[in-house]
């Protein structure tokens, strides 16, 4: 297949395999074969996409005509082909992963989950191949409409409101700031495609006004769950946990920041914005939300809760670097991306793990699950070191390169940042994994095993993916170096 | 040598099948006669559009008087669109119709519907066809009287309330355009709305004049439901039969936006109307009033028909919105969202009549866990829903995108932030919907017998699929909007 086919079929493969999934729900085995299937074909057709990309090709792909001189179009750069390996990779670990909770759990509606997981993927591939702001706009919005049904999975009172504070704020911040921001890029810079060197460099706007869109930008994609946008993210924890794990640790998140990553890089351009000082206070607020949401997932006893304001937390570091106008710390904004997706998604899958076998949600109560547990817990500690930023896990890779960056910019209010938080990850995440192995079990508490092995497997392979992704850092390196243009 | 006659046949063959329909007076000859004319009246503005694409406007002397002295047929960009808007949702409403009116009308009448519906077609096409003043006001009168008879057709006996209230304002409205045009017909001594436009610049401030214009903008305001002057619609909308309102939401308040276009730009001319009255300013703060005001009290309906009925008050104000902004980004918006709302309108209307089939209403109690009963017509409102709110991959959003550009390049941010803050109430009001049909179990009132029948859904799909398309690929809708924005801005097209 040719580079553009390749691209086409990443995109219909998830779309076509939601309708399949649509037919065949009746039938739960091939139902669930037809997930593993897209999932396996999703992750080839990207893979294949990969030489060429390393090798500095830039397959391209244009249809239709959405407004007079913006197509729908796809261009693969680095940084897309590195978030479109990490969640379409871990679909099909999380498809497993799936399988095995939702059965066990007994959940409802379970056809409506696959299809709108498969439509999540399509979307997600959608922005990470997309051209211009415009495509990536309009996935971006599909995604969060195509996730909310995800969310409200319980259909519930909670789950009704916390599906509210999701669409609100997610589309809220889109509509009200996000498109204004896009538009104004097109009246202003007269052409949306994503550039090395950004389009608004001749735009002739002043500092102030550039400062003022690039807010519009950040705040717009709230995805990226910057404070104070970020109440959603705890919201969307009324989901069943695969949602959680692969959409809000992963696709939908990393959807934010690569969006963000996008937009300073090709939209604006790290130089015209370092030229004019516009976005100055892009670091401040950035390391409050770093500062601030750890603070909270210190406090919250609810593991979810506490894992999504890591998240929080963790995508700030993104922003941060990000914000920083350096090409090492755009690297490195670009490799924690994958780093945070792997450790990330293992904690969660053992959040649910927990939750299948014991039906414990809270952190208080996770005294002695790892001596009844210990493949889970096991992998839990791998996920939290690797967030820790302890080699030789992944999260050290890209946090190594974090402090380098912000070395290298002369930021110190940055290197101040990144050293308080590490110490607050280890302080909200280390007493989990000493309570679960060194302290008892409660007396009189029925025994129990692991989870059903498709977890057991799904969460085995994310740790280990954790802990070998530094000893084979060659092709996520490269692409991280080569978006930063190193 | 047929092909030159179209703009003739394009309003005579509707015409003239309504009282055809009377003579055969047998529903199902009735219905299929109804729908190959509207079937020929899509494919006749298909083809104007197409020669007016290629070849620029196309003028028709009717009985073959040369304008003025006869009556001008003249299809231009502006004109062209609009009539493959009315004449395409006739053609997707027409079909329709067979299921419902059957269900909603006693068996005696259904020949009625169709009969009025061809007058309904005829007058809303003739209206947008015409070069001339007085046969405007003609078909303006038999569109408006075909409508009246519609709406009282309904069911329901408020149906009867809803269509005198229509009959009297509307009436006004007719009224108010022909003192209009009869004053200018004194200043100018002419009804050919070209010509009339030749002369009015010299007379451009005298008093008749500008009493004209007031009287029309009234009067046209009136029929196009701009706020204060919406309170007809909202009844008439929710009381009328289910293709009634679906033909009527999606075209003929938009035929009279085109009216009101007509006459600011291409009959008084932008350099009177925008330069020296302050008409956009009158525009901009009744549309915002429409939007804001139409859309809250949208949220609060328990009824799913009249929730559209108030929203589509404040789309026209969206629409007017764009008139108001005189510029050419703004009249591409109101042009393009003439035609993207009219398809969604249509589309949320038609579903909403498969609804009324299975439940009798469609008020919010009977829609609790309908996405289970009546998946397919629940998806479609919904695909339809985010349309109105303006989703990109939808029609509604590339009305809102040059909406949004056209106050961002005025350099009026206030505007553009109150476009994209007021859209936060659709998505409010079409969650509603969504929260009721897939969050709720299905309750006593929700219909048992299960989804509409398919010669409902196929049509309804049919705009519902639109809805997307022109939201993928605009190279007809921007193109055609672009190309009459520019006609009436005086620059070439």
């Amino acid at each position: 297949m040719s580079a553009a086919q390749l691209i086409a079929a990443a995109l219909l493969v998830p779309a076509a395999g939601a309708g399949l999934l649509a037919l065949a729900g009746r039938r739960p085995n091939l139902r669930e074969a037809v997930t593993l299937v897209a999932a396996a074909l999703l992750f080839a057709c990207v893979v294949a996409l990969a030489p060429p990309v390393l090798a500095g090709a830039r397959p391209q792909l244009f249809a239709l005509e959405l407004l007079p001189g913006i197509a729908l179009g796809f261009r693969v750069e680095p940084l897309g082909m590195l978030f479109a390996l990490v969640a379409s990779g871990l679909w099909i670990v999380n498809s497993l992963y799936s399988i095995g909770y939702m059965r066990a759990n007994g959940e409802p509606h379970q056809t409506r989950f696959y299809a709108c997981f498969a439509l999540a993927l399509a979307a997600t591939m959608g922005i990470a191949f997309a051209a211009n702001l415009l495509t990536l706009f309009l996935f971006y919005e599909m995604l969060t409409l195509v996730t909310w049904p995800l969310v409200t999975h319980h259909g519930d009172d909670e789950a009704r409101a916390g599906g509210r504070v999701y669409l609100g704020l997610l589309l809220g911040t889109s509509i009200v700031l996000l498109l204004p921001a896009i538009i104004a890029t097109w009246a202003y810079a007269g052409t949306l495609e994503f550039a090395p060197g950004g389009i608004l460099r001749d735009a002739g706007l002043s500092g102030p006004a550039l400062g003022g869109l690039l807010a519009l930008y950040v705040f717009g994609i709230g995805k990226a769950a910057l404070m104070p946008v970020h109440r959603w993210l705890p919201a969307a924890m009324v989901a069943p946990t695969p949602v959680s794990a692969l959409l809000h640790a992963v696709a939908v998140v990393k959807a934010g920041v690569f969006a963000v990553l996008k937009v300073i890089l090709y939209v604006f351009g790290v130089e015209a914005l370092a030229g004019v000082r516009a976005s100055d206070w892009l670091p401040a607020v950035a390391g409050f939300t770093v500062i601030a949401a750890s603070i909270v997932a210190l406090h919250a006893d609810n593991l979810k809760r506490r894992l999504a304001y890591s998240t929080v937390s963790q995508l700030s570091y993104v922003v941060l670097s990000a914000s920083l106008l350096v090409p090492l710390s755009a690297a490195a904004a670009a490799l924690h991306i994958a780093a945070h997706a792997l450790g990330k998604i293992t904690l969660f899958f053992a959040a649910g793990a927990i939750y299948t076998v014991t039906g414990k949600t809270e952190v208080s109560q996770l005294d002695g699950v790892g001596r009844r547990m210990p493949w889970t817990m096991g992998a839990f500690a791998v996920g939290a070191l690797s967030l820790i930023g302890i080699p030789p896990a992944a999260g050290f890779l890209s946090k190594w390169l974090m402090f380098q960056g912000a070395a290298a910019a002369g930021h110190w209010p940055a290197l101040v940042v990144l050293g308080a938080s590490t110490l607050l990850n280890a302080a909200y995440f280390l007493p989990i994994v000493h309570a679960a192995f060194l302290r008892a079990p409660p007396a009189g508490e029925p025994g129990h095993g692991e989870a059903p092995w498709t977890m057991v497997a799904a969460l085995t392979a994310t740790a280990a993916a954790t802990l070998a992704l530094p000893f084979a850092a060659a092709v996520p390196l490269a692409l991280a170096r080569a978006t930063a243009g190193l | 040598m047929i092909l030159e006659h179209l703009p003739a046949l394009q309003v005579t063959v509707p015409l003239a099948a309504a009282p055809l329909i009377v003579l055969v007076r047998q529903s199902t000859v009735a219905w299929g006669v109804a729908t190959a004319v509207s079937w020929f009246a899509f494919a006749a503005a298909l083809l104007l559009a197409t020669q007016v694409a290629g070849g620029g406007p196309v003028s028709y002397a009717l009985g073959s008087w040369p304008p003025p002295w006869g009556i001008e047929y003249r299809v231009d960009a502006l004109s062209a669109f609009v009539l493959v808007l009315v004449s395409g949702v006739a053609a997707v409403v027409a079909p329709f119709a067979w299921r419902s009116v059957a269900a909603e009308l006693p068996r005696d009448r259904v020949y009625l519907f169709y009969a009025l519906y061809c007058l309904c077609l005829a007058g809303l096409l003739g209206m947008t066809i015409t070069g001339d003043a007085f046969n405007l006001f003609v078909f303006m009168e038999i569109s408006s009287l075909a409508s009246y008879v519609l709406i009282a057709l309904g069911r329901h006996r408020r149906a009867l309330l809803a269509a005198y209230q229509y009959l009297i304002l509307g009436t006004i409205g007719a009224t108010f355009y022909v003192i209009g045009v009869g004053l200018l017909y004194l200043m100018t001594g002419t009804l050919n709305l070209a010509d009339m436009a030749a002369r009015l610049p010299a007379l451009a401030g005298t008093r008749p004049v500008l009493a004209a214009l007031a009287f029309i903008t009234v009067g046209v305001s009136l029929k196009l439901a701009l706020f204060p002057l919406h309170l007809w619609l909202p009844n008439a909308y929710a009381y009328a039969p289910s293709a009634v309102t679906a033909f009527l939401a999606a075209t003929a308040t938009k035929v009279s936006v085109y009216i009101l276009l007509r006459f600011y730009f291409g009959v008084f001319g932008a350099r009177l109307v925008v330069g020296e009255l302050p008409m956009p300013e009158i525009l901009l703060a009744l549309s915002i009033l429409a939007i804001v005001t139409a859309s809250l009290v949208a949220l609060w309906q328990a009824d799913l028909k009249r929730l559209l009925a108030y929203s589509s008050v404040a789309q026209i104000g969206y629409i007017t919105l764009g008139v108001g902004m005189a510029s050419r980004d703004g009249l591409t918006a109101a042009v393009v969202h003439l035609f993207n709302h009219g398809i969604t309108k249509g589309a949320l209307f038609l579903l909403v009549g498969g609804i009324a089939l299975r439940a009798g209403r469609a008020g919010f109690e009977r829609l609790q866990g309908l996405g289970q009963v009546m998946p397919l017509t629940s998806l479609g409102i919904v695909l339809a829903g985010l349309s109105l709110i303006g989703v990109p991959g939808t029609a509604g959003f590339i009305s809102k995108w040059y909406l949004v550009l056209g106050a961002i390049e005025a350099e009026r941010w206030w505007l553009a932030a109150l476009v994209v803050a007021t859209s936060l109430i659709a998505v409010a009001y079409v969650w509603r919907f969504v929260e009721a049909a897939y969050l709720a179990p299905p309750g006593a009132a929700t219909p048992q017998p299960g989804e509409a029948p398919r010669a409902m859904l196929v049509p309804a799909w049919l705009l519902v699929a639109a809805c997307i398309w022109f939201g993928l690929d605009t190279s007809f809708t921007v193109r055609g909007a672009r190309s009459a924005a520019l006609l009436l801005l005086g620059g070439a097209p």
